[in-house]
C-alpha cells in the first residue's frame, strides 16, 4: 500500500514548512522521515494523516487519492510522540477505541485486544489506566491502539522521542521485529539518524521543508547527495575542498606516495576511539581510527603524519565550511 | 501553528505529567502521571506557631464574612419553630415565586451548558480573527453591574420604546416585565462561569487526544462524546454548579425587568426583598433560607460525588 505525495506545500503564515515535496512511499516497508527539528517532516507525516491539510499537492494512498478525505477515513493509524493515551479509559479500552468507534461485536473486540496486548507484552496491564504504565509501556500501548483497525498505513510521529536512551533503544529494535510480524507499510520521524540508519528499509532526508535525498540507509551513507545529507547522516571532517568522514582518512607515519602533510595538534581518546587533530596547510582535519591502530603508527603529539583518503571513500563537495571540530578535553593518550 | 508550538505543547504536556506536585484544575488534584518517575515528595512541613496563626487568621476570616452570618439566617427561620417556613410554603404565590425561580434557573443553566461548551471549544481549539476581543466580551456580564444588564436589556427588548422589543411585541411575544425578560438576564449574568471554567482544563488536556481518536476513526460526535467530555467532566459539572447558584440568586438585573408583579414574575430573590421591606421577617429569612439551602446542597453534593483528591 504504496503512499505517493505529489508537489505538496505547506505554510503557516510566513514560515514555509513543506515546498513542492515528491516522495512515493513504498509497500510494506519501514521508511523514516529524516531530519532536523522544524524541518518539515512531522508536518509532512500529519498531512499523510489528514490531521493537517496541505496548501498544495496531491496525497495519494494505495491508489486513491487522499488530499481531502477527513483523517477517520483514511484508514490510517497514527502514533504521537506523547502517547496521547485516553487518560480516562483503560489499556483494554484504549486499544479497543477503534473497534467499538466500528461497532464491531464485542467477541470479536476481545479477541483482537487481547491479540494486540499480547503483541506488545502487555497482557497483564489490560485493567490499568495509563497514568499507571511507564512510558515505554504507554508507547507500546499506543501503538497497539493504532494497529488495532487494521491500518494500511502506520504512522508514527517521533515515537520514541519522550523516552529516555535505554528505553528507547529496546523499543527500536522491538519496532524493527514487530514490523517484520506484522509488515505494514509503516512511516516513521525521527531527527536521530543512529535511529533511521538502524530501523528504516528507506530513508527521506528532509530539511527546510525539502527532500534532500531518499535511499536505502546504505545509500544515504555512501553515495550522499549533498553535503547537507552527509553531515546530518554522521560525523564529518573537511579535507581540502571535499567533506569526508573522519574514519574513511587513514594516517601515516611515513609519506605513502600521495599522502598530505602534517602535523598532529591534539589526540582525543573516547573509549576504543581515537580522534586525532591534524594540522595541515590551511586546515586542521579530524581523523578517527581504534585505539590499536593508533598504537601500531607509533606517533604522538607533534608528531610529523601524512593523511590519505581511503580508496572507494565518499565525498562531497564542501558548500559551507565545517563548523569547529569536537570539542572535548583532550585526553592524554 | 507550526512545529515548533506543537513541541512547546509537547513539553508542556511532559512537564504537566512529570510535574513534582500535580496540577490542580477546577479544584481536582491531578498527580503526577507516573509513579516511577515522580520526583520525591516534598516533606511535610512541621507544624510551627505560623502555621496555626495563618490557619487562625483565615479561619477566623470566614467565619466573620460567612459562616456566621448565614448561620444567623438559619437560625432567624427557625427562630418561631417551623412556622415561618409553613406559612410560606402555604402561600400561594411564594410557590409560585419559588418555582419561578427554579424554572428560569434550570432554563438559564441549560443555556449557558451548551452555549459555554461550543463556546469554550471555538476559544481553545480555533484560531480566528478578533478571538481575544469575543475572549474580553465574555467577561463583560462578570464586570458589569447586573442592574446595569437588567436597563440594558430594557432598552432594547422594553415593549413600548426598546429597539427590538417593539416589533417582538407586535408579534405578541413580550420580553421585558415578562418570563422570557427574567430568563434573558438570568442567563446573562451567569454565561462566563461555564465558560471560564472549561477554558483552561481544554487547554491542559490539549489536542492530541482528540485527534488520535479522528484517526482511530471517530467523528466529530463521537469524538467528542468519547474522549473529550470525559477530560472536561469534573470542570463542566463545576461550572454548571456555580452557574445555577449564581442564576437561582440573581437578583439586580432581574428587578428591573420582571416588573416584580406579585404571582406571576415576582421571583425568589425580589420576594425576600419585599418581605423584608414589609416587616415581614420571618419569610424574608424563611425564603432565604431555601435559596441558601439549594446553593449549599449543590455544593456538597458535587463535593461528595467527585472523586477523592488522592492521599498518599
Amino acid at each position: 500500500m504504496s503512499i505517493e505525495i505529489a508537489g505538496v506545500g505547506k505554510r503557516f503564515g510566513d514560515f514555509v514548512a513543506l515546498e513542492d515535496v515528491n516522495v512515493s512511499i513504498p509497500t510494506g516497508q519501514l521508511t523514516a522521515l529524516l531530519g532536523p527539528s522544524g524541518g518539515g517532516k512531522s508536518t509532512l507525516l500529519r498531512i499523510i494523516a489528514g490531521l493537517e491539510e496541505a496548501d498544495s499537492g496531491r496525497i495519494e494512498i494505495e491508489g486513491v487519492d487522499a488530499t481531502h478525505v477527513a483523517p477517520q477515513k483514511r484508514n490510517v493509524g497514527f502514533v504521537f510522540q506523547h502517547y496521547a493515551a485516553f487518560k480516562h479509559l483503560s489499556v483494554y479500552r484504549n486499544v479497543a477505541f477503534g473497534l467499538e468507534i466500528r461497532r464491531r461485536p464485542k467477541p470479536e473486540i476481545k479477541t483482537r485486544v487481547t491479540e494486540l496486548l499480547e503483541l506488545v507484552h502487555l497482557e497483564q496491564f489490560a485493567d490499568r489506566l495509563p497514568s499507571q504504565l511507564s512510558g515505554g509501556q504507554r508507547q507500546r500501548m499506543a501503538l497497539a491502539r493504532a494497529l488495532a483497525v487494521d491500518p494500511g498505513v502506520l504512522l508514527l510521529d517521533e515515537p520514541f522521542g519522550a523516552l529516555d536512551a535505554q528505553v528507547r533503544k529496546e523499543l527500536r529494535d522491538w519496532l524493527r521485529r514487530l514490523h517484520d510480524e506484522v509488515p505494514v507499510t509503516t512511516v516513521f520521524v525521527t531527527h536521530d539518524q543512529e535511529e533511521a540508519l538502524e530501523v528504516a528499509d528507506e530513508i527521506v532526508v528532509i530539511n527546510a521543508g525539502r527532500v534532500e535525498q531518499v535511499g536505502s540507509p546504505d545509500q544515504l551513507y555512501d553515495t550522499p547527495a549533498n553535503d547537507f545529507v552527509m553531515r546530518f547522516l554522521g560525523p564529518v571532517t573537511q579535507l581540502g575542498p571535499d567533506l569526508v568522514r573522519p574514519h574513511d582518512l587513514e594516517l601515516h607515519a611515513t609519506d605513502p606516495g600521495d599522502g598530505l602533510p602534517g602535523t598532529i595538534s591534539r589526540i582525543t581518546r573516547v573509549g576504543f576511539e581515537l580522534r586525532v587533530e591534524v594540522a595541515s596547510a590551511d586546515q586542521v582535519v579530524l581523523v578517527t581510527l581504534t585505539r590499536t591502530e593508533f598504537a601500531a603508527l607509533g606517533v604522538e603529539q607533534g608528531s610529523p603524519v601524512y593523511l590519505r583518503l581511503a580508496h572507494g571513500a565518499p565525498t562531497v563537495p564542501v558548500q559551507t565550511p565545517v563548523a569547529a571540530l569536537d570539542e572535548p578535553d583532550p585526553v592524554p593518550a | 501553528m507550526d512545529e515548533e508550538t506543537y513541541e512547546d505543547d509537547a513539553q508542556r504536556d511532559l512537564d504537566r505529567e512529570h510535574g513534582p506536585e500535580g496540577v490542580r484544575l477546577a479544584g481536582v488534584l491531578y498527580e503526577p502521571a507516573e509513579p516511577g518517575e515522580r520526583a520525591p515528595r516534598r516533606r511535610r512541613k512541621k507544624k510551627t506557631r505560623a502555621t496555626y496563626l495563618f490557619r487562625f487568621i483565615a479561619l477566623a476570616y470566614l467565619f466573620f464574612l460567612v459562616a456566621w452570618p448565614v448561620s444567623l439566617v438559619v437560625k432567624n427561620t427557625f427562630a418561631n419553630g417551623l412556622s415561618d417556613l409553613t406559612d410560606l410554603l402555604s402561600d400561594p404565590d411564594a410557590i409560585k415565586a419559588l418555582k419561578l425561580t427554579i424554572v428560569v434557573a434550570i432554563i438559564a443553566v441549560i443555556v449557558n451548558t451548551i452555549f459555554g461548551v461550543g463556546m469554550a471549544l471555538l476559544l481553545v481549539r480555533y484560531q480566528f480573527p478578533g478571538k481575544r476581543l469575543l475572549s474580553a466580551l465574555i467577561d463583560v456580564p462578570l464586570s458589569v453591574s447586573p442592574i446595569v444588564v437588567g436597563l440594558a436589556l430594557v432598552l432594547v427588548y422594553g415593549g413600548r420604546d426598546g429597539w427590538f422589543g417593539v416589533w417582538l411585541e407586535d408579534h405578541g411575544f413580550q420580553v421585558i416585565f415578562a418570563t422570557p425578560g427574567i430568563v434573558l438576564a438570568t442567563i446573562f449574568v451567569a454565561l462566563p462561569l461555564v465558560i471560564r471554567e472549561l477554558v483552561p482544563v481544554l487547554e491542559e488536556i490539549g489536542i492530541e487526544q482528540e485527534l488520535a481518536a479522528r484517526s482511530l476513526g471517530a467523528n466529530a460526535v463521537q469524538t467528542f462524546r468519547r474522549i473529550t467530555l470525559p477530560g472536561i467532566k469534573w470542570a463542566l459539572i463545576y461550572g454548571v454548579v456555580l452557574s445555577l447558584a449564581r442564576s437561582l440568586g440573581e437578583f439586580g438585573a432581574v428587578k428591573v425587568v420582571s416588573g416584580n408583579v406579585l404571582g406571576q414574575t415576582r421571583t425568589a430573590t425580589l420576594m425576600v426583598e419585599e418581605k423584608y421591606l414589609n416587616f415581614d421577617k420571618g419569610g424574608a429569612y424563611a425564603t432565604s433560607f431555601l435559596l441558601v439551602l439549594v446553593a449549599v446542597s449543590c455544593i456538597v453534593v458535587v463535593s461528595l460525588i467527585r472523586p477523592k483528591e488522592k492521599r498518599k
